[in-house]
């Protein structure tokens, strides 16, 4: 027997799972394939790597988000060549557009046959070159260790993305003497973490100057881990508190300073306060354009504070006076410092006037529906669901209407709950991210809301979902229309429904049968609390709930793409 | 404004096309781009010329700084700087007294004559790029067979300077 060294040599798929135990990835979404078949026979010689199979490229990248969305972790992925990278794409593209945190390792033809047209070969770097944070095409086993761990450090430091690694299969056959670095320094990258300490106080001097104050915070809070800090610096304030669609559960929902989601969808309250205030606090946000609206109209009066770890996110839209370039947690507790050790205090009589006013906003009720409907309304379906699930369900949702109606009546109290597409919005993201979810929380209410539109583009991870064992509980809002196509079609195109109608749908009930789950039809309003009680008691099972809800439903209130931010339509 | 920003980054395939590629996918304009190896072999140095708004300019800074592979980059046009550019240009000469005039508005912008064959010049020209737009201008008389420009380069006078 030949001796054992004190450097092992191993082949290059040897080395990539000993680099994801080491970087503590344990678990991994993939599908195999020509050019990974060294890498999954390497997975299937050891059991600290779990790999989930999917359905579909697309539900692997997207079950990666959900994980990583719900536990700050990143996300891994694994895929072949060719289709396999393609087919990630989109999930690429999404993590992206949300500055999730993950490593999509993607395999590639033998470095001898790149660029030949070989089989399966398509220029994965040059496809995600313009979707990921940086991406790396692997030459050498030597490199491999080392790359595996700048990918790491890279997606997850700074303003989180993620990184694809592309592995030709010869290299995941050739042997090197593995170790793994234990840290790792980039001369080219160097994300900035404190604020500017002058910075920080010159923006507490103007925050605590403000008559009529407003915080708007994003995804950056869930991304930073900072809804503690966050929650402790509004409270000191008593000021008023907008996230966005992503920043949802940065801070308490139920709490009195919160105003709702902001933005084309947002509340009344929210967005009259935006565009009253006098001085603006985004934090972790990115002023996108279904916030802003018309960009001219924007916050026409504030003077406006921007904390952001991506110098690129400040200015770029809209001019801020005081920008801080740093990581949201830290920044919020040198605020809360310095604003503790000084003597400055907000202006209570002006701001009893300013909560009164929005006092105001709030009577307006934006957010009523009709309560007396004999068709089940797709908002109680959402405020039964929050009630019966206390508000503390992880909810994963698909994109459309029923994702604004989610966003505006499941009332999210903590942070990373929420788990949505909000900047490529891509259809097809819940179900795959509710999977994700689930198996990082096996045993938390997983919730997917989704609608007959969007469950199709991804419905075959159903199969995944009985393969692992996840008891998802499916909240269909089926209104037989792409709603929000149809909502815009009926205000913008004088009721025009060209092809929103969802026609030919398969019978969902039969349908997650099929797939081994429970199926239910839900027509009446009075049946849709005891099927969703019904449905979580049901705790090893997978349950698709088909709600029967009124088509003709629109969201309100809604600023019209061009509008200002005070211009909403209401109900 | 028009601006000139040179770029470390690293000599690695790829860093090219995502100076490129960031252009395109947001539009901004590059009017030239040069990129070659510096004294340091793991390390490119590319020089680009763009036009926008100081918004914009902004934008592609933070932009560029924000690629993984630029390692540092400076905007020249903030500082006191020097610019060249080359041009290669072969022109068509009939007979002497072309010859001649070739040869005396070579001498005139400083240039040299590289190559000379039965029908054809070619000048080498260097300087600021309206120097070489004024030289093309200069000798539209002769049939101008082609033209090469390597783009602009700049390097920041004084103690400013753009290194590790
Ligand atoms: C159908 C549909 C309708 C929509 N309607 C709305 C709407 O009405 N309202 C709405 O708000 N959105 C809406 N969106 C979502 C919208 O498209 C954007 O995705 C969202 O507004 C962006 O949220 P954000 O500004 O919080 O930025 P994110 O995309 O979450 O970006 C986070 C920002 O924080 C920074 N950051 C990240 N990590 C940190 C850190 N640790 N420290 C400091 N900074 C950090 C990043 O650099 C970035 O600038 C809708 C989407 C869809 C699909
Ligand atoms: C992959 C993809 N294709 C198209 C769209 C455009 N789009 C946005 S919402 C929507 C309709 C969604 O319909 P459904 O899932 O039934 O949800 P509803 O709006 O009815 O609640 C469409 C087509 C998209 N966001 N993603
Ligand atoms: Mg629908």
């Amino acid at each position: 027997m030949q001796q054992e060294t004190k450097t092992v040599e191993l082949t290059g798929a040897e080395i990539f799972v000993r680099c994801l135990q080491e970087e503590g990835a344990d678990l991994i979404f993939g599908y195999p394939g020509g050019s990974v078949l060294h890498i999954y026979d390497a997975l299937y010689r050891q059991d600290k790597v779990k790999h989930i199979l999917v359905r579909h490229e697309q539900g692997a990248v997207h079950a990666a988000e959900g994980f990583a969305k719900s536990t700050g972790k990143p996300g891994v992925v694994l895929v072949t060549s060719g289709p396999g990278a393609t087919n990630a794409v989109t999930g690429i593209a999404d993590a992206y557009m949300d500055s999730v945190p993950m490593v999509i390792f993607t395999g590639q033809v033998p470095t001898s046959l790149i660029g030949n047209d070989a089989f399966q070969e398509v220029d994965t770097v040059g496809i995600t070159r313009p979707c990921v944070k940086h991406n790396f095409l692997v030459k050498d086993v030597k490199d491999l260790a080392t790359t595996i761990k700048k990918a790491f450090y890279v997606a997850t430091t700074g303003r989180p993305g993620p990184v694809v690694v592309d592995i030709p299969k010869d290299i995941t056959a050739a042997r090197f003497e593995f170790s793994y670095p234990k840290t790792i320094k980039m001369r080219s990258y160097n994300p900035t973490v404190k604020g500017h300490p002058g910075q920080i106080r010159k923006a507490v001097d103007l925050i605590l100057s403000a008559k009529q104050p407003m915080l708007y915070t994003g995804g950056g809070v869930i991304l930073g881990n900072a809804a503690k800090s966050l929650t402790e610096l509004t409270r000191l304030l008593n000021y008023p508190i907008t996230n966005t669609l992503m920043g949802l559960g940065g801070y308490p929902a139920s709490d009195r300073q919160f105003l709702g989601m902001l933005g084309m969808h947002g509340t009344y309250e929210a967005n009259m306060a935006m565009h009253h205030a006098d001085v603006l606090i985004a934090i972790g946000a990115r002023f996108d354009d279904r916030v802003t609206g018309n960009i001219e109209k924007f916050c026409p009066h504030a003077r406006i504070v921007h904390v952001d770890v991506d110098p690129a996110s400040i200015s770029k839209n809209v001019k801020v006076d005081v920008p801080i370039v740093g990581q949201v947690d830290p920044v919020l507790k040198a605020m809360i410092k310095e604003i503790k050790a000084g003597e400055a205090r907000p202006d209570q009589e002006a701001l009893a006037k300013w909560w009164k006013q929005i006092d105001e906003w709030r009577a307006m009720d934006c957010l009523k529906y009709d309560k007396t409907s004999e068709l089940i309304k797709p908002q109680h379906v959402l405020e039964t669901l929050w009630r019966l699930t206390k508000g503390d369900a992880f909810v994963c949702s698909d994109v459309g209407q029923h994702q604004m109606w989610t966003a505006q009546f499941y009332g999210f109290d903590k942070p990373n709950r929420w788990i949505n597409s909000g900047g490529l919005g891509t259809m097809g993201f819940g179900l795959p991210a509710a999977i994700g979810t689930q198996i990082a929380h096996p045993d938390e209410t997983v919730v997917c809301v989704t609608g007959e539109a969007s469950i199709q583009m991804c419905i075959q991870e159903l199969s995944t979902a009985l393969q692992y064992h996840l008891p998802i509980k499916v909240v269909a809002l089926n209104n037989r229309y792409m709603g929000m196509v149809r909502q815009w079609q009926e205000f913008f195109y004088q009721g025009r429904y060209a092809m929103s109608y969802m026609d030919a749908l398969p019978d969902f009930v039969q349908l997650a049968e099929a797939y081994g789950h429970v199926g239910m039809r839900i027509e009446q309003p009075g049946d849709v609390e005891g099927a969703i009680q019904e449905a979580l008691k049901m705790k090893d099972r997978l349950v698709f709930m088909d709600f029967v809800t009124d088509q003709s439903e629109n969201v309100y209130p809604m600023v019209p793409a061009g509008a200002g931010q005070n211009e909403m339509i209401l109900l | 404004m028009r601006h000139i920003i040179s770029i470390l980054m690293e000599n690695e395939s790829g860093a090219l096309s995502r100076v490129a590629g960031l252009f395109s996918a947001r539009g901004y304009n590059i009017e030239s781009l040069t990129v070659a190896p510096t004294e340091d072999p793991t390390l490119s140095r590319l020089t680009l010329v763009t036009r926008g708004s100081d918004e914009v300019i902004e934008q592609i800074t933070k932009q560029l700084n924000k690629l993984v592979d630029v390692v540092k980059l400076l905007d020249l046009t903030e500082h006191r700087h020097i610019e060249r550019e080359m041009m290669m240009v072969k022109l068509k000469v009939q007979d002497g007294e072309q010859r001649a005039e070739v040869v005396r508005m070579t001498e005139i912008f400083r240039g040299h004559i590289i190559d000379v064959s039965a029908t054809a010049y070619v000048v080498e020209l260097t300087g600021d790029s309206p120097k070489l737009d004024a030289f093309i201008d200069a000798v539209r008389g002769f049939e101008v067979v082609e033209v090469v420009r390597s783009g602009v380069m700049g390097i920041a006078r004084g103690d400013v300077a753009l290194r590790l």
